[in-house]
């Protein structure tokens, strides 16, 4: 059954895009992950011109990241303080990302942008997701399976930074310079890679910020719905790439997936998720290098200049 | 089909007359008549089964008929040219001998979004290449301007890659042997148009050709637009984008409350 998207202005097949919804909605559900990373690019490979893409996706992971914070706020794993400054961050952020993409498609070199962005940040989590969860197995295993805590308080210059704020629920008394930049620098990439950000934010946080895992999910998600809310509403705006359409079908699929998938996920070891999640990411990071690296079979291409 | 005809073709000679009589109406009665007697005797008449192609939400691609008949045996030959649009064409080059990246870049000015040309047999048994060029039949000899950074020289390379990329998404055709004639007089095709076409007027151009001449021809134009809840919705996210984006905003989060709601009683 065909549908045509009226602002992709292309026709699809309805059970593919549901069929895909499902099956990253599933994977989002079970790693806890935004699944735009690999939505964006599987919307342009099947047609969709990357600007609508990009702009329809940052519209589902709206939808997305509100179910899936409503479930975290019920168990009160938000941690909302942390969140708005996440946020103020990621604003910021999104909004000096846009006009980077500007300049860098006036170049001709957004898609070059975009897949560099890619490998290079897919490359880095997910090298360190994957050493950081083997270890964990390892260690684990060899201390009969008894759970392994990381490393206790260092002291470093980052405690010595100015705007000192408590964030009770992450159990944190750190400066609020620190979310404030890693929510820029997210905000940057996730108006750039068409994505919410999540697969970036998630590590940045348990790492770099010291968060307690239990609310780094949630947090990440409420923070995530403004920053997405926005590029949808710059993108309407500004280039009218969001389809409304292509949203519906594919958020649809998707909720019903990330159901599924969550189920899955209470399931597995912590680990196991995240070595299974380094591996997804590795994967997408080598076939994205690959293709850039890889003599291509046609070597031009065409954009619209403009319509008379 | 026969009736169809015999009636599209009553329509057509109301509407001649129509005209006639609108724009010179001082001349006499009996002259007018000859006048549609002329139109009567003109060597080649051509038309659509529909001059409206609506895309609405189950559109994936359809067919235009095209018929008509010609006064004496000849070859005919059809261009369908879409509306005219700026391209850029980039070609990829290597960066640092590692990864291929947009090097040069070409803008072609007035390139048709759509072209197809078909004939009851090959182009080249028809019509030379200068009579081709004249009426700009054939994507070989479409007129392309271009600006931009690149030597002369390569320019036809990236005139090439235009044509292929087109021809790649179906938006650019050529069928030698598409239009069938019967007994010599009369023709038809399908024209088809995909899923992707682009919407806007289109020109329907039929060529009468004799002796590798074109002796008449006749322009018909078609329109091809969305209509229904598509068009709807893309005329809310041109026109009040900024509504329209609060309002995709809104069903989101609506539709994460619901899902997140009904998960949740389960």
């Amino acid at each position: 059954m065909q549908i045509y998207l009226p602002i992709a202005e292309m026709s699809v097949n309805v059970f593919l895009i549901l069929g895909m919804g499902g099956g990253i909605g599933f994977l989002s559900g079970l790693f806890g992950v935004g699944g735009g990373f690999l939505m964006t690019p599987l919307l342009i490979f099947i047609g969709v011109p990357p600007a609508v893409a990009v702009g329809t996706e940052a519209n589902q992971i709206v939808a997305s990241s509100v179910s899936g914070v409503l479930a975290h706020w019920r168990r009160g794993n938000v941690d909302v303080k942390m969140g708005v400054i996440l946020l103020i961050g990621g604003l910021i952020g999104s909004f000096l990302g846009v006009i980077l993409f500007k300049f860098l498609r006036s170049l001709g070199q957004i898609d070059l942008a975009i897949s560099l962005s890619y490998v290079f940040f897919l490359g880095i989590i997910g090298s360190l997701m994957f050493l950081e969860s083997l270890n964990t197995i390892f260690k684990s295993r060899k201390t009969g399976g008894a759970p392994v805590k990381r490393g206790g308080h260092r002291h470093t210059w980052i405690h010595g930074l100015p705007f000192k704020m408590r964030f009770r629920k992450s159990k944190l008394y750190i400066s609020a310079l620190l979310p404030l930049a890693v929510g820029l620098l997210v905000g940057v990439l996730a108006a750039i890679m068409g994505v919410g950000g999540g697969f970036v934010m998630v590590p940045a946080m348990i790492y770099l910020l010291g968060m307690p895992t239990q609310v780094v999910v949630g947090t990440s998600l409420f923070q995530i719905i403004f920053v997405t809310a926005n590029t949808t509403f710059l993108q309407a705006t500004m280039n009218q790439t969001v389809d409304v359409v292509l949203a519906l079908l594919l958020l649809v699929a998707a909720v019903i997936g990330a159901q599924i998938g969550a189920k899955f996920g209470a399931k597995l070891k912590g680990e196991q998720l995240r070595i299974l999640l380094a591996i997804m990411v590795l994967g997408v990071c080598a076939k994205l290098g690959f293709d850039m690296m890889s003599t291509p079979t046609e070597f031009f291409t065409m954009g619209i200049g403009g319509q008379h | 089909m026969r009736a169809r005809f015999l009636h599209l073709t009553g329509f057509a000679l109301a509407c001649t007359l129509a005209a006639i009589l609108v724009i010179v109406p001082f001349i006499g009665r009996a002259e007018a008549q000859n006048v549609a007697q002329e139109h009567q005797r003109q060597p080649l008449v051509a038309d659509l089964s529909r001059h409206l192609v609506a895309i609405t939400t189950g559109f994936a691609g359809t067919d235009v008929l095209l018929f008509g008949a010609t006064d004496e045996p000849g070859d005919v030959v059809l261009v369908v040219r879409g509306p005219n649009r700026d391209e850029v064409v980039r070609r990829k080059e290597r960066l640092g001998g590692v990864i291929w990246a947009n090097g040069a870049a070409v803008t072609m000015h007035d390139v048709p979004a759509f072209y197809r040309v078909a004939a009851n047999r090959p182009l080249e048994e028809i019509l030379a290449r200068p009579a081709r060029e004249r009426h700009q039949i054939g994507s070989d000899v479409l007129n392309l301007r271009m600006s931009g950074s690149v030597e002369p020289a390569d320019r036809g390379e990236f005139r090439d890659a235009l044509i292929r990329l087109k021809e790649f998404r179906d938006l650019y055709t050529y069928s030698p042997n598409a239009v069938s004639m019967l007994a010599n007089r009369l023709f038809r095709t399908e024209l088809y148009f995909p899923a992707n076409v682009p919407t806007g007027t289109y020109m329907v151009e039929v060529y009468l050709v004799r002796d590798g001449e074109v002796v008449s021809a006749e322009i018909t134009p078609l329109i091809i637009s969305k209509v229904g809840i598509g068009a709807d919705i893309f005329q809310f996210a041109h026109q009040q984008s900024a509504l329209y984006g609060i309002a995709a905003i809104i069903i989101a989060v609506f539709a994460g409350w619901l899902a997140s709601v009904a998960f949740r009683k389960k």
